[in-house]
């Protein structure tokens, strides 16, 4: 392989945050005694500065660097600066958390920085290699996290398993890798679709190498029957890293999903169609069903998660640039909608008490008028009730699979939703009809209130006028 | 002729020593397999005439990641009964699915997909060829990139281990080394002048 | 066939050349300990054996060879007679690669280097295997103290030794001497100063030696690793423990001390510095190990034992942190080709 001198600029966020996190883990180590808030600062204004740089680097024109092993385009560069608006508004909230509970350490901010910049190579990923590497940046960021509050054995429990699990997912898709690599000979995921596009027919130990990438990737993003970790990990970790766990890596395991499959695995689309398709109705099914029963909101949401990462894969079903974009919508519609759900649960909680509990949010309205009405927003918008942006998510992943001749999966992920429906509006329904035990008027910052003001407000914002961001989802995927 | 001997001897050495790392019931035995198949397998890659990767695994495999894991091995006292409980309930099931999946990797890896006459033979190299030094001009050119994020992931490991295992736990008595060099006389010592007693 | 029957016997040949000279240098070396230490702690050392005691390693191995292997209740049988084998194993197959004299070399390998920081970081099985096998408190207690200490160590062993081989350009034993042709002060302990004593002590520390010996701390924990040996199979971990002394004196003289080129080159014209006594050759090479193995005995019979704290706290913070500084100014001097040391390569 002749060696090119790589191009720095387009990898240029990568790059200032990586130094930016290193700097943080100093500042940590020198000033973290005396002034703890300088790293949550650090962090958030290297956050600011990554997402404007990502922006100003927006590619006309998608580009190849480092020897094919890094790419840039409007779905990366879309892509990164979604998952750092995210992880803003997580750390926000994470510090809130942490700082009621006694729990601030700067470690956790500079993991989580290294954990974006594990999804940001991940994203922009052209060979197998990057994106195995980002893949892992990322997960050891999130096992590290979850278990960082060791008095909580339940934390250390959820940190095992999703350890062990990633770990087990991790090995699957290296062993699926190895037997792409083995028929194609190269890693660089252009070469591999090369290979399909030339060979005429399709090895079948292409299929085979498929099958496994598909099942780790499927594990990591939680999709049924490979989601046996989500709500375990969901509820045991500590509230803020649950916030983080299900928000921003969905974005990145949706740029993984591309990069595999559109842009490496082309030609054997009718094969993943097939698969992703099973995954996707019993996401739907085994989320929306067993929700119902949980009694635990953080369990639920992470039963919600499963359906929606069945939603989501919808649009990939569709097997279009419309609905690779569809799904683009959705799974950024989803992260903000659960980081205002998770949020929700940090704002009311407090010093020893988690507030993840159904009956947690009973009689909310007479203790807090303007957060019962958050907590309407963002559950009617996870449910997909026409005004709010979770509607015109499914919507748009809908109409791709119809339009794919695929109205029987349209019709089930319908019915699907519908029962779906019932255990959002019966949080609703706690809210607003049920009495509380406890009856004094909730106080909480008025800076997390402002933030979860934003997250819900743009959620309903984001419904009433949904083209801007469907457009440019449309645009980054060209 | 000398060559396949020793390549099938290394070869099947490698393949019982893998197989008894999960069949024996000592732990610490089944890690001292393990470092068998390693230095095996090292072995084996001599005779491919990747002597760096060899001799790489030996040293970092075989001399410090599984010594960490002896000495986790031996320190704990793993009571396996209770984990091999279930084993004959669930050995039907287990065998039947590990049958079938050795059967349906079997027919898809075939020899005739990675044999000989798809893959090609590697090319013998000069004595004084050194592949050494060709990984490390492929790593810090073609391959930088990979391998600057693998350095990021063994700083987080770092990271993620020391901020998991160092807690400040009230009441522990430890030694401050800096302090006990730093030391000085006047810190331990009290010269006291004063006069002799007069005997009585 | 008969070719390759002739070039067999050729290498096991030059096998025992290097052998048995080896094991007789062990056994005059236990010798000379007993004696430089006697001396220095103004005793008179063995002197009853033979003139003047020079006889006395015979008596030794002739005593450790006739005296009963026992093996204890309750040991691992198997493991416990491999542990000593693995340790000698491992400790003579590292002198393969190295080289007495120009071109004088069993095996010459490019990776030579990486060959011997392999083979001395698989020596600490012997010790962890018996440790473990002999089913004693004492002696698992000294396996974990020196599988700590060994691991610690041979990071900075290793990281000295990429210094090394980034100012020599090479793995290769016999082309890092080579690049330090030139005069004494061409030789790498100036340039490269604070890695050669990095190097000399992580070697101790590395070999279980004193001031480093916690692993055997008679007086903590009778004997560490070793307590449950005795007749053949102490001898064999004590003949590993001493062919691993030599071998790291021999290392730091090829390293950097220039092995076996003179050190009156560059200081004499030329016309002097040819031929036997003056001119480069392997007995050069072997005075400077003379000198190192006589630093042991000096070290030994000097200092106190090391707290085993203060031996980790030496190899963490210390010395990783100071090899990898050096090897970033290391790096900076070879981008500007710092004369008078790197400006050729």
């Amino acid at each position: 392989m002749p060696f090119v001198t790589p191009e720095f600029l387009p990898a240029l966020p990568e790059i200032l945050l990586a130094v930016m996190a290193c700097l943080v883990l100093l500042v940590d180590l020198y000033f973290g005694r005396r002034h703890p808030s300088w790293v949550f600062l650090l962090a958030q204004a290297s956050l600011v500065l990554c997402a404007l740089l990502c922006i100003a680097l927006y590619p006309e024109e998608p580009t190849t660097t480092f020897n094919g092993t890094f790419r840039s385009d409007g779905m990366s560069a879309v892509l990164k600066v979604f998952m750092i608006l995210v992880t803003y508004f997580v750390l926000f909230y994470s510090k809130f958390y942490l700082d009621v509970r006694d729990l601030f350490k700067g470690e956790y901010f500079v993991l989580s920085l290294f954990a974006v910049l594990g999804m940001m190579i991940l994203v922009s990923a052209a060979s197998l290699l990057t994106l195995y590497l980002g893949l892992e940046l990322m997960a050891l960021c999130l096992y590290a996290l979850v278990a960082l509050n060791r008095e909580s054995s339940m934390a250390s429990e959820a940190a095992m398993k999703y350890f062990v699990l990633g770990a087990l997912a991790s090995g699957t898709l290296l062993y699926g890798m190895s037997l792409l690599y083995g028929v194609t000979g190269s890693l660089e995921l252009d070469r591999i679709r090369e290979y399909q596009s030339v060979g005429g027919e399709i090895d079948i130990i292409l299929v085979l190498g498929l099958v496994f990438i598909v099942v780790g990737v499927a594990f990591k993003l939680g999709a049924a029957p490979f989601h046996m970790w989500v709500p375990d990990v969901y509820e045991g970790a500590p509230t803020s890293v649950t916030l983080f766990v299900g928000t921003a890596p969905k974005i990145a395991a949706f740029g993984m999903l591309m990069r595999l499959l559109v842009d490496g695995l082309a030609g054997v689309q009718g094969d993943w169609i097939e698969m992703l398709t099973i995954l996707s109705v019993l996401s739907m099914a085994v989320g929306n069903i067993i929700a119902i029963a949980q009694t635990n909101l953080k369990r639920m949401l992470a039963y919600s998660t499963i359906a929606h990462v069945g939603f989501l894969l919808l649009g990939i079903i569709a097997g279009t640039r419309a609905g690779y974009a569809a799904s683009m919508f959705y799974v950024i519609v989803y992260a903000l909608m659960g980081l205002g759900a998770f949020g929700m649960i940090i704002v009311l909680g407090s010093k020893g008490f988690e507030s993840d509990r159904l009956d947690d949010f009973r009689g909310l309205n007479e203790r807090s008028p303007w957060l019962a009405f958050l907590v309407l927003v963002l559950m009617l918008s996870m449910a997909g009730v026409p005004p709010f942006v979770g509607f015109w998510a499914k919507w748009s992943v809908l109409r791709e699979v119809v339009a794919a001749d695929q109205v029987w999966l349209a019709t089930v992920a319908v019915v699907l939703a519908v029962i779906g429906l019932f255990y959002y509006l019966r949080v609703v329904r706690l809210v607003y009809f049920e009495e509380g035990q406890e009856a004094a008027p909730l106080v909480c910052g008025t800076d997390v209130k402002v933030m979860i003001s934003t997250n819900a407000l743009a959620i309903l914002a984001l419904g009433v006028y949904p083209s801007a961001l469907l457009a440019l989802c449309v645009t980054a995927l060209g | 002729m000398a060559e396949l001997v020793v390549f099938y001897c290394f070869a099947a050495i490698l393949v019982f020593a893998a197989f008894r790392v999960i069949t024996v019931r000592n732990p610490v035995h089944a890690a001292l397999f393990l470092v068998l198949a390693f230095f095996s397998s090292a072995c084996v890659w001599i005779l491919l005439e990747a002597e760096f990767l060899a001799i790489v695994l030996v040293l970092v495999y075989v001399g410090a990641v599984m010594v960490l894991f002896l000495f986790v091995v031996m320190m704990l006292d793993i009571n396996l009964a209770p984990l091999r409980e279930g084993f004959t309930r669930y050995l039907g099931l287990g065998a039947a699915v590990a049958v079938l999946i050795v059967a349906q990797l079997l027919l898809v890896l075939g020899s005739d997909r990675f044999g000989l006459e798809r893959v090609g033979a590697p090319v013998r190299r000069a004595a004084d060829y050194s592949n050494t030094e060709e990984l490390g001009v492929l790593l810090y050119t073609v391959y930088a990139y990979p391998f600057e994020i693998a350095a990021v992931v063994l700083l987080v490991a770092i990271i993620a281990a020391i901020s998991l295992t160092m807690r400040r736990r009230p009441g522990i008595k430890a030694q401050n080394p800096a302090e006990q060099v730093a030391v000085r006389r006047s810190d331990r010592v009290r010269l006291v002048k004063m006069r002799s007693e007069s005997r009585r | 066939m008969i070719d390759s029957l002739v070039s067999l016997a050729w290498t096991v040949a030059k096998v025992l050349a290097i052998l048995v000279p080896l094991v007789l240098a062990v056994a005059w070396y236990t010798f000379a300990e007993r004696k430089v230490v006697g001396y220095i702690q103004v005793r008179m050392g063995p002197n009853r054996v033979g003139p003047r005691g020079w006889l006395q390693p015979i008596a030794d191995g002739i005593k450790l060879v006739l005296k009963e292997v026992i093996i204890p209740a309750g040991a691992n049988r198997f493991l416990f007679v491999l542990a000593p084998v693995i340790a000698l194993g491992a400790a003579l197959a590292a002198w393969a690669v190295v080289p007495f004299g120009e071109g004088l070399v069993l095996a010459d390998i490019n990776a030579g280097l990486l060959y011997i920081l392999a083979m001395t970081s698989v020596g600490v099985y012997g010790v962890i295997i018996a440790g473990w096998a002999s089913n004693s408190k004492y002696a698992l207690l000294g396996a974990m103290r020196s599988a700590a200490q060994i691991v610690a160590y041979e990071i900075a062993m290793g990281f000295a030794l990429v210094v090394v081989l980034m100012a020599a350009g090479s793995l290769n034993l016999g082309e890092i001497v080579n690049a330090q042709d030139g005069s004494i002060l061409n030789w790498f302990w100036l340039p490269l100063l604070p890695m050669f004593v990095v190097y000399i002590i992580a070697g101790i520390a590395e070999t279980n030696r004193a001031p480093f010996d916690v692993a055997e701390g008679e007086s903590e924990i009778v004997a560490g690793f070793h307590v449950e040996y005795s007749g053949m199979s102490f001898l064999v971990f004590f003949l590993a423990e001493y062919a691993n002394m030599i071998l790291i004196s021999l290392l730091i003289s090829i390293m950097f001390l220039g092995g076996w080129l003179s050190p009156f080159q560059g200081i004499f014209p030329d016309r002097f510095t040819e031929g036997f006594p003056l001119g480069p050759g392997p007995h050069w090479l072997l005075l400077k190990t003379l000198f190192f193995m006589f630093l042991y005995l000096w070290l030994r019979a000097t200092f106190p034992r090391y707290r085993y704290d203060q031996i980790m706290r030496l190899g963490w913070k210390v010395f990783i942190p100071l090899t990898i500084v050096w090897i970033v100014v290391v790096g900076v001097a070879i981008v500007l080709d710092v004369p008078p040391w790197f400006d050729g390569a």
